[in-house]
């Protein structure tokens, strides 16, 4: 909490990352309000442009842009955040094996890990999801993305556990009796913390990067509202043809403002990270 | 005699290591799924078209081959490495009998063209203007180069992609909607500018994303390459600046640099995929997207085996050309 509080009060990046995520926060509530069920087709007038009653417009299908956005979002972000969990409950749990144990179960989880890293994984995704075509739902999707990204985060925390095993309060809390699981929920966590809410943030792009990705390409649950599909139905229906861009500038622009979002968080995380930095602030403020 | 051993052999098992990985997963993926991917994958086959029956059997043995249906798993797994390693992906389904390899060979150069290019010169350019901008953190160019190109970084590429598309083919045509080059292919100006002209969007559509990356990257490096105090001493001394900035900051913040720049040529093997379906260029992604449509397994599988041979080996070769850049790797 400290380190949100410093963050929201130091990073100006952070700050406004932080607020272009309350927008999404805000839409995401808006659609537990929404009037229309998620895919109530025929509901509004078709193919109207924005106006006052239709803030986004109308879908070639009849359905308020608007508020199928909100669904749009809520469902974009459950996927990444499922993902994201998944993802990082993997990797914490590796790199924390890896980096307690060490030994050879080390070398041989870091050399495996090192494969894993290096396989291109959209092939790999659209393998699978093109096998599971027709089946996918929005949480298969969800936990397809995670499986794949934890490799990298698992490597990170292997070498930031290394590096607080051999600290010297490590070495005191051993000497004065403190038990292994104590020393780590209570003096490891609280370090290792930013770096899993940085980490959080940059699984959050690759997730809803991978969303759009696989949407687009036809492979996700193409019945589910979320950012990608609502691009694949616009294209589908050629909203662009027949000139009727806010179809396509409501999801674009959603998600825009959502990545550049969390990457301004993850900027701010970053440079808060960053010794080098915190030593010039530290100078900058004494 | 110790190099060879204690540089180049670790490096060659973890590219033997990588590979077997990879080949072992894609060998597992279809065998876990819920449902049959043979079954599934002729039943769509035969629901849009008539596939002659001569066809229907080799495709189900080379199915069944690959996807390891006959004897044990660990038989099924044998059978499938001899596959990969005689280099036989087998028959395409959506294109019988063409083999896979004439399709992705068809595709391959294409795609070289387009992401070699693409990937080399925005190396180049992020390198030097992220430099750069980080040595003259003041100015106001780099100022205003640094919030845009953060502002672009993280949208994902398909949005990059697809409005370029539509300002400059719809809105103000200029560039060609679709297709790698115009006319008969040779060696003439007529042709040659037609394929530049039709590969520019899409080269600079990645181009954009990559120059934002790498131009972070260099800035970052740059900034922190800055506060050394060999930096300080060259400035004392009176070194022209542009000598500073090439030959020692650039030079220092090489070794991150040409990893990714190896790393990035081989991930071209798996082609642009978003970039080539949303202007149908002719390369592997085509190839790919077309394959994932009429569920061509032989053929995505094909593409996913050669990206992971491709990224090992770039990796394995930027790894092993580690000593030449950086003596510090030499001397360990």
């Amino acid at each position: 909490m400290i380190t949100v509080r410093d963050l929201l009060r130091f990073s100006p990046s952070f700050r406004y990352g932080a607020i272009i995520l309350m927008v999404v926060v805000v839409l995401i509530i808006l659609s537990y309000f929404s009037p229309f069920e998620p895919d109530d087709r025929r509901a509004v007038p078709r193919n109207e442009p924005p106006s006052f009653e239709y803030l986004l417009g109308t879908t070639s299908t009849g359905q308020d842009v608007f508020w199928m956005l909100t669904f749009a979002i809520r469902n974009t972000m459950i996927i990444a955040g499922v993902a994201v969990i998944i993802g990082r409950t993997i990797g914490v749990l590796l790199g924390m094996i890896s980096g307690y144990v060490g030994g050879t179960l080390d070398r041989v989880l870091s050399s495996i890990v090192d494969s894993v890293i290096v396989i291109p994984r959209l092939p790999l995704v659209i393998l699978i999801a093109s096998i599971l075509r027709g089946q996918i739902t929005i949480i298969t999707l969800a936990v397809l993305i995670g499986i794949l990204d934890w490799a990298y985060p698992s490597k990170r925390y292997r070498a930031q556990i290394f590096s607080l095993r051999e600290r010297e309060f490590t070495q005191t809390a051993v000497f004065a009796g403190m038990n292994t699981f104590k020393i780590v929920v209570q003096e490891h966590l609280p370090f290792l913390i930013p770096f899993l809410l940085a980490d959080m943030v940059s699984g959050f792009l690759f997730a809803i990067g991978f969303e759009v990705t696989l949407s687009i390409l036809g492979l996700s649950d193409l019945n589910a509202q979320s950012i990608g599909t609502m691009i694949y139905w616009g294209n589908y229906y050629q909203a662009l043809l027949s000139k009727q861009i806010w179809v396509l500038a409501a999801p674009i622009a959603a998600s825009v403002l959502i990545v550049v979002g969390f990457y301004l968080m993850s900027i701010g995380l970053g440079t808060y990270l960053d010794p080098r930095t915190r030593l010039k602030r530290l100078e900058v403020r004494g | 005699m110790s190099l060879l051993r204690e540089f180049i052999l670790p490096r060659l098992l973890q590219w033997a290591l990588v590979i077997f990985v990879g080949i072992t997963i894609t060998f597992l993926i279809p065998r876990l799924s819920p449902v049959n991917p043979i079954s599934q994958a002729l039943g769509r086959l035969t629901a849009f078209q008539n596939v002659a029956p001569e066809a229907m059997v080799e495709l189900r043995e080379t199915l069944e081959d690959l996807y390891g249906l006959n004897g044990s798993i660990f038989d099924q797994y044998v059978a499938f490495w001899k596959r990969v390693l005689r280099g036989d992906l087998g028959p395409s389904f959506s294109a019988f009998p063409r083999s896979v390899n004439e399709m992705i060979g068809a595709g391959l150069g294409w795609t070289i063209g387009l992401l070699g290019t693409a990937v080399i010169s925005s190396w180049l350019l992020g390198l030097l203007l992220g430099s750069l901008a980080g040595y003259f953190s003041n100015r106001w160019w780099s100022q205003v180069l640094d919030k845009l190109l953060i502002f672009i970084y993280p949208v994902p590429y398909y949005i990059v992609a697809f409005v370029l598309l539509m300002a400059f083919t719809f809105y103000l045509p200029i560039f060609p909607l679709v297709g790698g080059a115009k006319g008969t292919p040779g060696l003439n100006w007529e042709y040659i500018s037609s394929v530049l002209h039709h590969s520019f969007l899409p080269a600079f559509s990645i181009m954009v994303g990559a120059l934002a990356f790498r131009f972070i990257m260099a800035k970052t490096l740059a900034t922190s390459e800055l506060a050394s105090d060999y930096v300080q001493y060259a400035e004392m001394g009176g070194l022209p600046r542009r000598k500073i900035i090439t030959n020692y900051v650039m030079r220092n913040t090489m070794l991150p640099q040409i990893t990714d720049l190896g790393l990035s040529l081989g991930a071209i093997f798996e082609g642009a995929l978003i970039t080539e379906v949303v202007f149908a260029y002719p390369g592997v992604g085509s190839v790919l997207y077309n394959s994932i449509i009429s569920a061509d397994y032989n053929v995505i599988m094909g593409i996913t085996l050669l990206s992971i041979v491709g990224i090992a080996t770039a990796s394995l070769l930027v790894d092993l050309s580690y000593p030449l850049f950086d003596p510090r790797v030499r001397l360990r």
